[in-house]
C-alpha cells in the first residue's frame, strides 16, 4: 500500500515536472540578438575576429532544472564574415571551410552540467566541415525575463576551442593560429 | 613606321600597345595562378596580390587606350594571301580577346571590391569600390576570373599560332606588321 502511494506521488510528480517541463526558446536571429564569433590568433601578435552572420537555432531551459537544458544551432558557413572580401573568399574556399561542400555547420547539445549557480559545460556534437567532433562550451546563464514587447527571453554566452586540424581545416596559418576561439551570444524568445 | 596604323601596317601606338598587354596579360596570368597557391608564411603571401591587382588595373586601362586607338585608326587591310576563313577566324579571336579581357578585369575588380575595400594601384591612389555586397560577389567574379583566364590563355595561343603560321609556313608579313620589321612586300602591296 505504502509502495503503490509511493508510486503514485512519484508519478504524480513526474507529471507535475512534465507540466513544468522546460520551456522553448528560438534564437532571435531576426532582431540580431545572437551572435557566433570567432577569434584567431594574427601571426601570435593580435587577432582577427569574424562572424557568421546567418544561422538559426532553438534551445529549451528551465532555471530549476538547467541539466536538462538542450541547444541546437545551425550554421550557414558561407556567411562568414571577417569584414575582408578576398579573406572571406578564401574561408569559404576547400583551404578552409569549403562550403560548397559543407554550406552547413550544426552544433547539438548532447548534456550540461552545471558548474557554478549561473555556468555550465554544455556537452555536445559539433559539425564542421563535415567532421562532427563533440565539444564542450563554457557556457553562462546571463539572465531571463519579460522584454519591454510582451515577450519572455533568455540569453547566454559560450566559448569553446577548436583546433583547425580537429576539423581537417589543412591550411596553416603558423603555430600560433593553430586553434579558434568560438564565442557565442545568443538570446531566445520562449515560445 | 608612323604612329598610325596605315593600311599597310599597325603603327608604333598599336605595336607597343599589342606587345606591352601581351606581356601584361601573360605575366598577370603566370603571377595569379602562383600567388593563389602560395603558403601562409611565404614573403610574397601579401606583395604578389598587391602587384597582380597594380599591374591588372594598368592593363584595364591600357584595354581602353587600344580599344579608343582602334577605333580611330585604320585597320590595315588583310594580306593578298590571307584566305576568308583566316580572316573571319582571326577577327574573332581579336573580338574574343577584347571582350574577355574586359570580363575579366572587371571581374578582378569585383573580387576585390566585393566588401567595399577599395584596390591600391602601386600604392599610389586608391581605386574605390563602386559595386558591392551582390549575391555571391566574390565568389562568382573570381570564377569568371579564373575560367576567362583559362579562356584567353587558349585563345592568345591560338592567335600565336596562326601568327607564326603565317611568319613560317606562308612567309608573310601578318607578324612582321605587328612586329615593327620592314616589309617584305615593299610599299606598293
Amino acid at each position: 500500500m505504502k509502495k503503490t502511494f509511493a508510486g503514485l506521488a512519484l508519478g504524480s510528480l513526474m507529471a507535475l515536472s512534465g507540466a513544468l517541463q522546460a520551456a522553448d526558446y528560438v534564437i532571435d536571429k531576426e532582431g540580431q540578438h545572437a551572435s557566433i564569433n570567432f577569434k584567431i590568433s594574427h601571426l601570435g601578435y593580435s587577432f582577427v575576429y569574424g562572424r557568421f552572420n546567418d544561422f538559426s537555432g532553438n534551445f529549451s531551459w528551465d532555471a530549476d532544472k538547467p541539466e536538462s537544458s538542450a541547444v541546437n544551432v545551425s550554421i550557414n558557413t558561407d556567411s562568414v564574415d571577417s569584414n575582408h572580401a578576398e579573406r572571406d573568399k578564401h574561408l569559404r574556399s576547400d583551404d578552409f571551410l569549403n562550403v560548397a561542400e559543407h554550406p552547413t555547420a550544426t552544433f547539438e547539445s548532447t548534456g550540461v552540467e552545471m558548474t557554478g549557480d549561473d555556468t555550465a559545460n554544455v556537452t555536445g556534437n559539433l559539425t564542421l566541415n563535415g567532421v562532427t567532433k563533440p565539444v564542450v562550451l563554457d557556457a553562462k546563464f546571463i539572465g531571463e525575463g519579460d522584454d519591454p514587447w510582451g515577450g519572455y527571453r533568455a540569453g547566454f554566452s559560450g566559448t569553446t576551442t577548436l583546433t583547425l586540424k580537429d576539423f581537417d581545416i589543412s591550411r596553416d596559418l603558423g603555430p600560433a593560429a593553430q586553434d579558434v576561439e568560438l564565442i557565442i551570444t545568443v538570446e531566445g524568445v520562449r515560445q | 613606321m608612323s604612329l598610325r596604323n596605315t593600311a599597310q601596317r599597325y603603327g608604333l601606338i598599336s605595336v607597343v600597345l599589342h606587345w606591352l598587354m601581351a606581356l601584361g596579360v601573360i605575366g598577370l596570368f603566370s603571377l595569379g595562378l602562383w600567388m593563389t597557391d602560395l603558403g601562409y608564411y611565404s614573403p610574397y603571401y601579401t606583395s604578389a596580390p598587391f602587384w597582380h591587382k597594380s599591374i591588372g588595373l594598368v592593363l584595364a586601362v591600357l584595354l581602353v587606350l587600344r580599344l579608343v586607338w582602334r577605333l580611330a585608326n585604320p585597320k590595315p587591310d588583310p594580306l593578298a594571301g590571307h584566305r576568308g576563313w583566316e580572316i573571319s577566324l582571326s577577327a574573332l579571336v581579336h573580338l574574343l580577346l577584347y571582350l574577355l579581357l574586359g570580363i575579366i578585369v572587371l571581374s578582378g575588380y569585383l573580387i576585390s571590391t566585393a566588401k567595399g575595400q577599395g584596390i591600391s594601384l602601386f600604392g599610389w591612389l586608391e581605386v574605390p569600390a563602386l559595386v558591392t555586397n551582390l549575391p555571391d560577389q566574390a565568389d562568382r567574379a573570381g570564377a569568371v576570373h579564373y575560367w576567362l583566364a583559362v579562356s584567353v590563355i587558349g585563345l592568345a595561343a591560338l592567335h600565336a599560332l596562326g601568327a607564326l603560321k603565317h611568319h613560317l609556313l606562308d612567309r608573310d608579313d601578318t607578324l612582321r606588321r605587328m612586329l615593327g620589321m620592314r616589309l617584305k612586300q615593299g610599299k606598293e602591296s
